[in-house]
């Protein structure tokens, strides 16, 4: 297993436009690294590069201290999992994963021991001799792992390996993923546009938006301290709310925003500069909204749609002031299309976000980690 | 790669029933039975009248033998005459080496036109296609120049180089466009397998496209079978001739040996059948898996 570096990495399409744009990241060793963004955000060409299926136009990457830029897939000590499985159709399951082991050249007893150790692990002993044709989608995605397994690599590479199963599995098989890192101790970097993987699988979460890394830390830090406004809308669901608002007044470790329809919201945060007058974005999320007065800030609301979950009710809103929100609330709790509902959320509860979507600092208890962002 | 197989919906009618009403598919047989008729009529003729006698031929060309007009004299002259075993031989070998060459060196280059970028891939593309629209037999002078000028005539290779060429463009074309519905992702696979271009291609993507290359084979194979143009003029000679050719031996100028000719013809029907129905059961698959995306 080893650590990934990745310095100052660029990719650009007939030297123009940039696809990547310097990205820089650092991957411990045995860490679960989970790329994230909305589709066309470069996270499967990050990955490509990595696995050496792309060429690296600048900058560098280095697996395990070694400068890997110019390595063959091959020489890279990697493994990859395909969206697609892409498993070779003819070979059997047992000869899928002896393939590029045959390759490489290693003796027969040690491919078949190594084949026995990784089926025994997945749970495939059962299906050696089948074609792909002949399995399920959960049981090809083993193969899939299987086959990246017995390479022994030192690094393990995940494209969105998940989206082609159907929903009960995919809960399954991320468990089992989870699993299987621990097992291995293995260094992963997987993709997916799935934020409910990103958040259960990952150790660290790289969030990606046109080319550039957003913001990368543990799930908590994204969910707790998103850095700027792309970060904040991408992690959890439903969507943060967002209310665009004015700065009324500044204290040393708050400030006042009106949020149209005479309403003003008391939040706890560093100002950092940001002086009355200015324009900010206020961010709250579902969970955070009570159905009742019990918190500091109080806001006022008419029910336009209600999603029943069951244990939970999305309940959407237009505010006073006409913005609409989506707040979580009690499934027990009966509310009608039009009602008026009093909400209220607490003032450290809020994100603050300046006129370049830059978070300013929270900074109140309720924060796992309020006191030790930034 | 989704290999599921189609299961029939038994409630749902055919696509002939929607097509052309309930009793549509007994059209489409009739049709297909016609033409089927129409295209056995000369090889059933040529089959039954190779197993008659001379005068029985001439009587009643349409009649099926009887037990006076049976005979087997065409066979005993055609087998008998050794040197139409040779005939056969050079036949046989001139069309699996052809065929060889053409699958192996078609699916090559369809590999490299449609796997890799490089300068003047679609010059290459265009001047295949050009291949397909001119016939070879328009460069007959030149090809015949050549011949000479490699000191190639009255051989076989000579015939299978023209034969080569002559198939090349159409395998290419259809070879490449099986090879770029491979997924990309089974090649990626592959090379972070660590496995070798030439490995790939062998090992991963020839065995996937064989039923492109069974129809391939079977398109190629049957011009080069059939053709009497190029061994007519390239290897005319008594030790490399092929059966088409040798075969007008039997049609004289004043007098043809039909006996002769139709045995010949009937005997020469049985390889190509033989390698047909080899390459058949996948050139079902093939011709179809094409058509339908």
């Amino acid at each position: 297993m080893a650590n990934v570096s990745i310095q100052n990495l660029k990719k650009t399409y007939d030297g123009k436009q940039d696809i990547l744009s310097g990205l820089n990241l650092d991957i411990r060793d045995g860490e679960f690294c989970v790329l994230v963004g909305p589709s066309g955000c470069g996270k499967s060409t990050l990955l490509r590069m990595l696995c050496g299926l792309e060429d690296i136009s600048s900058g560098q990457l280095s697996i395990g201290g070694e400068v890997v830029n110019h390595l063959p897939p091959a020489k890279r000590g990697i493994a990859m999992v395909f969206q697609s499985y892409a498993l070779y159709p003819h070979m059997n399951v047992y000869k899928n994963m002896a393939f590029g082991l045959k390759v490489a050249g290693s003796n027969k007893a040690d491919i078949d021991e190594r084949i026995r150790h990784a089926a025994g692990i997945l749970k495939i002993d059962h299906l050696l001799t089948r074609l792909p044709r002949e399995l399920s989608g959960g049981q090809r995605q083993r193969v899939a792992i299987g086959r990246a397994i017995v390479r022994k690599p030192r690094l393990f590479l995940f494209d969105e390996p998940l989206s082609n199963l159907d929903a009960a599995l995919r809960v399954q098989t991320r468990l089992e993923i989870a699993k299987l890192h621990k097992q291995l101790a293995a260094t992963i970097v997987y993709v997916t546009h799935d934020q409910v993987e990103a958040m259960t699988l990952g150790d660290k979460i790289v969030v990606m938006h046109d080319g550039k890394i957003q913001q990368a830390g543990t799930p908590l830090e994204l969910y707790q301290h998103p850095q700027n406004l792309f970060v904040a809308g991408f992690i959890g669901s439903p969507k943060m709310n967002l209310l665009p608002g004015t700065v009324a007044t500044v204290t040393a470790d708050s400030m006042i925003v009106s949020i149209g329809g005479g309403q003003q919201i008391r939040v706890d945060v560093a100002p950092a500069g940001v002086k009355p007058g200015e324009q900010v974005t206020l961010g709250l999320r579902a969970e955070h909204i009570h159905e009742n007065h019990s918190g500091s800030e109080q806001l006022l609301g008419t029910v336009n749609l209600v999603e029943h979950l069951g244990e939970a009710n999305f309940i959407y809103l237009s505010l006073s002031g006409g913005q609409d929100v989506v707040l979580r609330g009690d499934g027990n709790r009966n509310v009608d299309i039009g009602e008026q509902l009093t909400l209220s959320a607490d003032s450290h509860a809020f994100h603050v976000f300046d006129a370049e979507g830059r978070a300013l600092r929270r900074l109140k208890p309720g924060n796992l980690l309020s006191s030790r962002q930034h | 790669m989704s290999s599921s197989s189609i299961t029939s919906l038994p409630l749902r009618p055919s696509l002939v029933q929607r097509s052309f009403g309930p009793a549509g598919h007994i059209w489409v047989h009739l049709v297909l039975c016609l033409y089927a008729v129409i295209a056995l009529f000369p090889i059933a003729l040529i089959l039954i009248n190779s197993v008659k006698t001379r005068e029985a031929i001439f009587d009643n060309p349409m009649a099926l033998p009887t037990a006076d007009s049976f005979s087997l004299i065409g066979f005993h002259k055609v087998l008998s005459n050794t040197n139409f075993l040779l005939y056969f031989s050079n036949s046989l070998v001139v069309t699996l080496a052809s065929l060889v060459l053409i699958v192996l060196f078609g699916a090559m280059a369809g590999w490299a036109l449609s796997e890799y970028k490089f300068r003047g891939n679609r010059v290459m593309t265009l001047f295949m296609a050009i291949g397909i629209m001119i016939p070879i037999r328009l460069g007959t002078v030149s090809i015949l120049q050549l011949v000479v000028a490699l000191d190639l005539i009255n051989t076989r290779t000579a015939l299978i180089l023209v034969y080569t060429a002559q198939g090349l463009p159409l395998a290419v074309m259809i070879l490449s466009e099986f090879i770029r519905q491979i997924p990309t992702e089974l090649k990626d696979a592959a090379r972070c397998d660590g496995v070798g271009e030439f490995r790939i291609f062998f090992q991963v993507i020839l065995p996937l496209i064989r039923p492109a290359i069974a129809t391939v084979a079977v398109f190629t194979m049957i011009p080069a079978w059939n053709d009497l143009w190029f061994p007519l003029i390239l290897a005319p000679g008594e030790q490399t001739r092929t059966v088409t050719l040798g075969v007008q031996q039997f049609i004289g100028q004043y007098a043809t040996d039909w006996n002769s000719v139709l045995a010949a013809l009937s005997l020469a029907v049985i390889p190509v059948l033989i390698l047909y129905m080899l390459f058949s059961r996948q050139l079902i698959r093939g011709l179809t898996s094409g058509a339908v995306k």
